[in-house]
């Protein structure tokens, strides 16, 4: 290994460290508010109004919901984290400390997108655990639930670098969680079944990549998906690919970061 | 061996404005060096782009021999930087601060811990090493960014304006501990507004004006260049009407102030004498300027003079 390669191993450590710190030191804003909606969510819409609704797709209505509910927790935060960690370094101008170190644009990248995908990860463990209280919570396919789970936090921590870098003011780091983020995810499957839609609107629901993270995700826990797996890890890593080539390109351009 | 050779650089920014044409400077290894200008001259784009920051349009950059372009992670290694502003994460303590620099720079923890503690002891951080940094007054907050410039070791520091709205003691101080680490072998270039800073610490100089040097040398050349220099006299009276000083020029007069210019070697004999003779009565004297400042002034004022006519 050359000295700065080594220098960028060090270099990731650090910046993932940096970013675990950051979200710990604010761990009543980052890690349980979402906590606290998903338990709303399971009694209001699992327990109360889940009861009533009897069975989706041969589970309980409790037991469909909650892997959506884990894996919109997921999303969120792996996006939040990154695009309010990117942006305020970039807003104080802490990033320059990142620039100014011999640290390759991919590094930069990794760390930031590893620090959401604990904190996405660290969320969805706490939904889990929170799930247990109204369900008897058992995985089916352990290896297949890792795998969706990190690869979509991956992706989502991605997509927080990639606004982050195009935003100039608050405003800007808000408008793509709040009028395409959450609208995608509701509209992702997390509380119904693609099949009882009419046909028109279960076909346009396809054309939403969220679908096949929470379906994806819910094959693993529960065994059974309105899509194949094998389409969702497709739909995944495509995106992943898309939007990290994306992203390390507007790094290396300096776009929004360097004059 | 040079520390920095700049040749041709040009920066042009999105809205068309050239912030440098063409500029050429070298820096000697282990010199102390300043780099002048009025603002907006381009001092801060060039020290942007030799660290980083901003993207040349033209020209290369060598540091210690290497090309910024094509080796820019070997050169960054070399460079420490104390930026114009305060741009550290202000919730983060200054011991965080300089640890995670270090980690920026491939430094393993226990050993940034080591330098962290020493350059917070150095700068007289150490007892606020565990509170947040936004707590610190300015003068702390200035000399946090030095220790973190520092404790990668780099050869080359550079600092932009770095005394810039510190008391007279802390200037002092930082004056000090830069002439300190320069004497162990780092080279130093700086920006200030302060021109009594550089030509007490700097050995050499180079003044920017609208995007190119305009002059470059050591600084005992320059102020040898110098064929003026100013006097403010407070008189006991207020003179009736400003006073005719053969051989002498006088440069404003308000009040019981009067200020004059003159040859420089010239003797003030002949100064005191006219004074006396007009009944005026000098109460005291000191230095308008200091010699670098009238020489900057100079040179900034007649550039301008001759592009007005």
């Amino acid at each position: 290994m050359d000295s700065i390669a080594a220098v960028n191993v060090v270099a990731f450590k650090t910046i993932v460290t940096k970013e675990i710190r950051r979200f710990m030191r604010i761990w009543v804003q980052t890690i349980v508010p979402p906590a606290v909606s998903a338990l709303l969510y399971m009694m209001i819409f699992g327990t109360l109004i889940g009861s009533r609704v009897g069975e989706m797709d041969g589970h309980r209505y409790i037991d469909f919901i909650v892997p959506g509910i884990i894996m919109m927790a997921v999303i969120t935060n792996s996006y939040s984290n990154s695009v309010s960690s990117f942006f305020g370094a970039k807003f104080q101008h802490h990033l320059e400390e990142l620039l100014i170190a011999p640290v390759h644009n991919f590094v930069i990248l990794a760390g930031f997108v590893a620090g959401g995908v604990c904190r996405g990860l660290m969320v969805g463990a706490l939904v889990a655990a929170v799930s247990m209280f109204f369900t008897k919570l058992s995985i089916e396919n352990p290896l297949i639930t890792l795998l969706v789970v990190v690869l979509t936090s991956t992706l989502f921590s991605i997509a927080g670098v990639i606004n982050s870098v195009f935003a100039k003011g608050f405003d800007d780091i808000s408008i793509i969680p709040n009028f395409v983020l959450t609208p995608l995810t509701y509209l992702g499957g997390i509380f119904y079944s693609v099949k009882l839609l009419p046909d028109f609107w279960e076909g346009l629901s396809f054309i939403n990549p969220v679908l096949y993270m929470i379906n994806g995700f819910r094959f693993g826990i529960l065994g059974t998906s309105d899509i194949s797996i094998g389409w969702s890890f497709t739909v995944i890593l495509s995106f992943i690919v898309i939007l990290a080539s994306v992203a390390l390109y507007l790094l290396n351009k300096g776009v929004g970061i360097k004059s | 061996m040079k520390a920095l050779e700049i040749t041709g650089l040009k920066k042009t920014y999105d809205n068309d404005h050239v912030a440098l044409d063409g500029v050429d400077l070298s820096v000697d290894k282990g010199d102390f060096f300043a780099l002048l200008g009025p603002n907006g001259a381009g001092k801060s784009t060039t020290i942007g782009i030799i660290s980083s920051l901003v993207n040349a349009t033209e020209g290369t950059v060598r540091i210690q021999g290497l090309d910024l372009k094509s080796q820019r992670n070997q050169c960054k290694l070399l460079i420490g930087l104390v930026p114009q502003e305060f741009n550290f994460n202000v919730f983060e303590t200054p011991l965080n601060i300089l640890v995670t620099q270090a980690g920026y720079y491939g430094i393993p923890k226990s050993v940034a811990q080591e330098r962290a503690e020493r350059y917070l002891k150095l700068l007289e951080l150490w007892e606020k090493r565990d509170r947040p940094a936004r707590e610190m007054s300015g003068g702390m907050k200035r000399r946090l960014m030095i220790a973190r410039a520092l404790v990668h070791q780099p050869e080359i520091l550079i600092l932009d304006e770095p005394t810039a709205g510190v008391d007279i003691e802390i200037r002092r101080s930082m004056w000090e501990f830069l002439e300190e680490i320069n004497k162990n072998g780092t080279t130093i270039i700086l920006t200030t507004h302060y021109l009594e800073e550089a030509e007490t610490l700097c050995r050499n100089v180079a003044i920017i004006d609208d995007g190119k040097i305009v002059e470059q040398g050591a600084v005992s050349d320059l102020l040898s260049r110098s064929k003026f220099q100013s006097f403010v006299f407070d008189l006991k009276q207020p003179p009736e009407q400003p006073p005719v000083l053969e051989g002498f020029k006088v440069t404003h007069c308000e009040g019981s102030r009067l200020d004059v210019e003159m040859p420089l070697g010239d003797s003030m004999n002949s100064l005191f004498e006219q004074l006396s003779s007009q009944g005026l009565e000098v109460v005291s004297m000191r230095n308008k300027s200091n010699r670098l400042e009238e020489f900057f002034l100079r040179l900034v004022s007649s550039k301008d003079q001759q592009e007005a006519s």
